[in-house]
């Protein structure tokens, strides 16, 4: 459904010497229908600016991403098709503090959401899809509607996020870092949620992390990614059991986990 | 083991007055908690449990809005005098208890280097801050001894901090902590801000600064159970500004007695499943605790756990259940294992 072709993103700075970084370098993989691929990799190692380049928000230096057979850079030329496409590649971002306009009730994220797929907020089924979405996220819509985003907290403001992806019904779902600020006993309630939409609406979920637990727990298959490459990629349970290239190693063994003691640290 | 620090039933609030009328946030409330010779204690606990205002309590360090209430923080010193921290003065804090006796190593310690000057030059600062007069020779000799112990490179100390990385830069602060050989060394998540890798060092950096002696135990303040199991010889669970479990690494990952820290335990997901026990985890398996955790300014009556708790008896509800010894070392603040 995506497919990702020797994308590579070079960033350049500086005005008279031009400095170059290769953010993403050459790295093809494909997300199909109703799969949740994981992007695993360190600060730096181009996960997030893969993230972006798949939602459209910058261009890539060259490479191509096709979904549903078009190439979202060439093909989408009216501002319809554009629409249409963020409307069916969704994101839902790592902090979901900065994702509302703190001067707007919420109403306005879920409303927006609304207009995207071409349905009034103010009538009735506007209104009926607003408080059948917060219900599947667990949310109670007398409780939350019509609050400021600092009157919830973080896991209820990031359920409203996942809330506007149960309107749109994306066909794909960008999650970049969507659980590193929850805390750890409502984390799982977060990425059951994911998978819930997975399960119901056949969404293709892209989840975007440095930790590796959650990565194993949530993905059909990893993606380890370590300066701009893709390194290695298998189903969780091979990666983590057999894993090939020697970064995979490392960062597998400086895992801090609960039940496994790091033996060279004494 | 001889107590270095002992702490009965600290309770600090911050002070907000709004619209004319006091409102306390509850952060530390109660709190009874040891520190041993030679032991990292990890005192594990979401955001706003009250951890971080922990650390600011045992340094006693009370400025408005941050209030002291009641209780005692009693602090060995190196040479064998018993302070009452809660009692001295700031300035006397600052000359005698700050950074040589105890140090506070923060969540972003690594901003504290001021990117345009020399780690030397930073040194020397810190040194002239705490003592009158000062070597220079002896010190820096002194700094990089220290620096050589944890394997920082011997030209660090000529070094901006521009150019070192996150990692480095983290072990340069603890380095330098180090220099002044406090006993109690409080790390406050001195690795949430870097990759796993380098998580990894840093760790190994704070345990190599105690086998060396530099410091005499570490308090480990986290909330990631997977770090803190690492390193911690003890575990201190908090939730909503009471400590709720205390208990030996290894027995209290094998079996959390407080209905908290078992689900907290099973909320995250872990590699090790897959790796040993061969099966493959799924989401579906995953736990989670449902509800939030309570606002500190109105807990909730009874153990502050009670509403989110699958155990909830009638008097959870009502009473606050008292820290209960269950094994040798083990304790819990829970109604399942007090006596009614």
């Amino acid at each position: 459904m995506l497919e990702v072709r020797n994308l590579t993103k070079i960033y350049e700075s500086g005005l008279i010497k031009k400095q170059y970084i290769v953010a993403v370098d050459d790295i093809s993989f494909e997300v199909r229908k109703g799969e949740i691929v994981a992007l695993v990799g360190e600060s730096g190692s181009g996960k997030s600016t893969t993230a972006k380049i798949i939602l459209r928000l910058i261009p890539p230096t060259s490479g191509i991403i096709k979904f549903e057979g078009k190439d979202i850079w060439k093909d989408l030329s009216s501002k319809e098709e554009l629409m249409e496409y963020w409307k069916n590649a969704q994101p839902v971002p790592q902090d979901p503090y900065s994702a509302f306009n703190p001067s707007y009730k919420i109403d306005r994220a879920l409303h927006q959401a609304l207009r995207l797929i071409g349905v009034d907020p103010q009538d009735d089924v506007g209104k009926r899809l607003i408080i059948e979405s917060l219900k599947q996220v667990g949310l109670e819509p007398s409780e939350v509607l019509g609050k400021y985003p600092h009157q919830l907290s973080g896991g209820q403001r990031q359920r409203i996020l996942i809330a506007r992806c149960f309107i749109v019904k994306p066909k794909l779902v960008v999650a970049d870092e969507p659980v590193s600020m929850i805390d750890a006993s409502l984390r799982g309630e977060i990425m059951k949620l994911i998978v819930d939409l997975r399960d119901i609406y056949g969404t293709s979920v892209i989840f975007i992390t440095h930790d590796m637990n959650l990565a194993s727990a949530l993905a059909d298959r990893i993606f380890v990614m370590y300066k701009g490459k893709i390194i290695e990629e298998g189903k969780p349970d091979e990666v983590i059991r057999n894993p090939k290239h020697e970064y995979t190693r490392m960062l597998i063994g400086s895992i801090p986990s609960i039940y496994l003691k790091w033996r060279d640290v004494e | 083991m001889s107590k270095i620090l002992d702490i009965q039933d600290l309770v600090s609030y911050y002070v907000q007055v709004i619209e004319g009328r006091k409102t306390y946030v509850k952060a530390v409330d109660g709190v009874s908690i040891e520190v041993k010779q030679g032991e990292v204690l990890g005192i594990i606990g979401e955001s706003g449990c009250g951890k971080s205002t922990l650390a600011r309590a045992i340094l006693a360090d009370f400025s408005p809005p941050f209030q002291y209430i009641r209780g005692s923080i009693k602090y060995n010193t190196k040479d064998g005098k018993t302070l009452e921290l809660h009692k001295l003065s700031r300035d006397m804090l600052k000359k005698y208890v700050w950074g040589v006796e105890i140090s506070l190593v923060p969540q972003f310690a690594m901003n504290a280097l001021m990117p345009t000057l020399k780690v030397r030059k930073l040194v020397m600062d810190i040194m002239r801050a705490h003592f009158k007069e000062v070597n220079e020779y002896e010190v820096i000799e002194n700094v990089n001894k220290v620096f050589q112990s944890i394997g920082l490179p011997p030209d660090v100390i000529d070094r901006y901090p521009f150019e070192l990385s996150g990692g480095m830069r983290q072990r340069v602060v603890l380095g330098i902590v180090a220099t002044l050989r406090p006993r109690i060394m409080i790390a406050d998540e001195p690795t949430s801000a870097l990759d796993v890798t380098t998580q990894k060092m840093v760790l190994k950096t704070m345990l190599d600064l105690k086998k060396r002696e530099y410091v005499d135990s570490i308090i480990f303040i986290t909330h990631e159970i997977g770090a803190a199991r690492q390193i911690a010889t003890r575990f201190a669970v908090m939730y909503a500004g009471k400590i709720v479990e205390e208990s030996p690494t290894e027995e209290f990952i094998e079996k959390p007695y407080h209905p908290y820290s078992s689900l907290l335990l099973r909320a995250i997901p872990d590699v090790a499943q897959i790796m040993i026990q061969e099966k493959i985890v799924k989401v579906r398996d995953v736990l989670y605790i449902g509800g939030a955790p309570p606002s500190l300014i109105n807990p909730p009556l009874g153990c502050r756990f009670h509403p989110r708790c699958p155990y909830a008896m009638d008097i959870c509800r009502r009473e606050e259940p008292p820290m209960t010894q269950i094994e040798k070392n083990r304790f819990a603040a829970c109604w399942l294992y007090a006596k009614k």
